[in-house]
């Protein structure tokens, strides 16, 4: 049954640092709230646990890109939308773009955002599996500061992460790397604009004199958090990508995740999926190994 | 608990009112405005039936806690018509089996209404992609297209 409307509160600070401060004076009684289509949903269906929201949505300090000359930055308020109409992300993020048009429909994506997406953490989330093979570092502030790590430590076990009590995200960066020459992502689940993934691989390459010269492959759905995929990226670097190293890969790619059985698929499904899906992408990467050759 | 005073313009509008900051904007609409014409389908974000116009953007009132709206111009399918006159996008549903039970209709109307703001001339793609957030159980989808696509200006499309 819906929770009852009566028993919360929220409260919509002006500023960044007027929420900021709310959530120093006691961090464990105000839970943020963004665009809500995580919370709301909760609210719905009589799960909401936090009694006291604070929300972030309209707030201009998170919610921009920005480009400089070294990395794009996009704050945690920014929607799917915004990073859709963001020129730049089109052109050198497309992997990020991809999944923001697919992370629910058009109404979806112009209230979720990408630091409710990365916060929720939900091992299928569309966004985290781009910003891993992008190399995001995630920017972290809370009234004492801020601080940058790396995002690929953000998350550390099923639906926990680094957050302190009291901290929010502020925004992720992407370095302006030279752009590898193949970008794939695909998302495999049950109705397209909408549902949450079965599976979802992303992975960017290059390969030089017939060799895979650089490599990075992340996954959602695969295990508890999003992550990359160090050993199938291992089995790759400097290889050829003959059958027989395409065949290590999809063995390394099985070895080093743990899909599961839930009500959106089965573990089974997933690993045959997910393997199916790094083939395609070494499909693609050895095919830019021939194009570079004529 | 803590009630919100909170004001918005509908359709135009101004309205000031009282309510639990986190109550739906749906609930708010319907409720304490009486504008039944956003109608409740899943109450997830799934459905699309609840879809109504903030700011010039489309979203799912169920989703939207009414603290959020606060400042906001909201456009629900009762502002589409103007006087008693059926907008383009009614009347072409109307004309073209668009509707029928009726239920996903206000929904499929302003994601439609959203789509056009955005792009005058959409492609059948576009149309699809615009209205995928909307479920309708009865017409089967291409009726729906047929409206919005018969909606488009006859001037915009003979360009395309
Ligand atoms: C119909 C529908 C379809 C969906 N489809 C997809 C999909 O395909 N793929 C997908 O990945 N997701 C999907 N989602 C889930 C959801 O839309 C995304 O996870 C979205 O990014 C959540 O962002 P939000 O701002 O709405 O989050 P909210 O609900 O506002 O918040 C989510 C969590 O993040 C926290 N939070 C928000 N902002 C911050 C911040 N700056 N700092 C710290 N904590 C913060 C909140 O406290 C909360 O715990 C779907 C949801 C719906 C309703
Ligand atoms: S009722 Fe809001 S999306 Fe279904
Ligand atoms: S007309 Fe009945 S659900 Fe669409």
């Amino acid at each position: 049954m819906r929770s009852n409307a009566n028993e919360y509160a929220m409260v919509a600070p002006a500023s960044l640092r007027e929420a900021l401060q709310l959530l120093a004076q006691s961090p464990d009684e105000w839970t943020p709230i963004a665009g809500g289509t995580e919370l709301m949903v909760a609210l719905g269906v009589g799960r909401l646990q936090s009694k006291k929201l604070v929300s972030l949505w309209g707030l201009s300090e998170l919610r921009y890109t920005v480009a400089s000359a070294n990395e794009i930055s996009i704050g945690a308020g920014a929607t799917f939308t915004d990073i859709r109409n963001d020129k730049i992300i089109a052109q050198e993020f497309p992997l990020l773009a991809l999944a923001a048009s697919w992370t629910g429909a058009i109404a979806n994506q112009n209230r979720g955002t990408l630091g409710g997406n990365i916060v929720n953490a939900s091992p299928a989330a569309d966004s985290p599996p781009a910003l891993l093979v992008y190399q995001a570092e995630i920017e972290l502030v809370s009234a004492g500061g801020t601080r940058r790590i790396p995002y690929k430590d953000f998350h550390l076990g099923y639906k926990r992460t680094v957050l302190a009590p009291g901290e929010l995200v502020k925004a992720v960066h992407l370095p302006r790397a030279e752009k590898l020459p193949v970008q794939y992502i695909r998302k495999v689940g049950t109705r397209n604009a909408m549902a949450i993934s079965k599976v979802e691989l992303a992975a960017v390459g290059a390969m030089r004199s017939g060799k895979v010269a650089e490599v990075r492959i992340a996954a959602a759905s695969l295990q508890e958090i999003p992550a990359r995929l160090l050993g199938t990226e291992a089995v790759l670097l400097g290889q050829p990508l003959s059958a027989s190293v395409v065949d290590a890969a999809r063995k390394a790619l099985l070895s080093e995740t743990k899909p599961i059985d839930d009500i959106r698929s089965t573990a089974n499904y997933r690993a045959q999926v997910a393997a199916n899906l790094l083939e395609e992408f070494l499909l693609q990467l050895a095919a830019s190994s021939d194009e570079a050759r004529v | 608990m803590k009630i919100a005073k909170i004001s918005f313009t509908v359709n135009g509008k101004p309205y000031s009112l009282e309510a639990p900051p986190i109550k739906r904007l749906l609930d708010v609409l319907r409720e304490d405005l009486a504008l039944t014409g956003t109608k409740e389908g899943c109450g997830e974000g799934e459905c699309g039936s609840c879809s109504v116009l903030m700011n010039g953007v489309l979203v799912n009132s169920c989703l939207v806690p009414v603290l959020q709206a606060q400042g906001a111009e909201l456009l629900t399918v009762e502002g589409l018509a103007n006087h008693g006159k059926l907008a383009v996008l009614q009347q072409k549903f109307l004309e073209h089996g668009g509707a029928q039970c009726g239920i996903c209709t206000p929904g499929m109307m302003m994601a439609a209404e959203a789509l056009l703001s955005r792009n005058a001339n959409p492609k059948l793609e576009e149309i699809r992609e615009g209205l995928a957030g909307n479920l309708c159980r009865c017409t089967g989808y291409m009726k729906i297209f047929e409206s919005v696509n018969q909606a488009i200006d006859s001037a915009e499309k003979t360009t395309r």
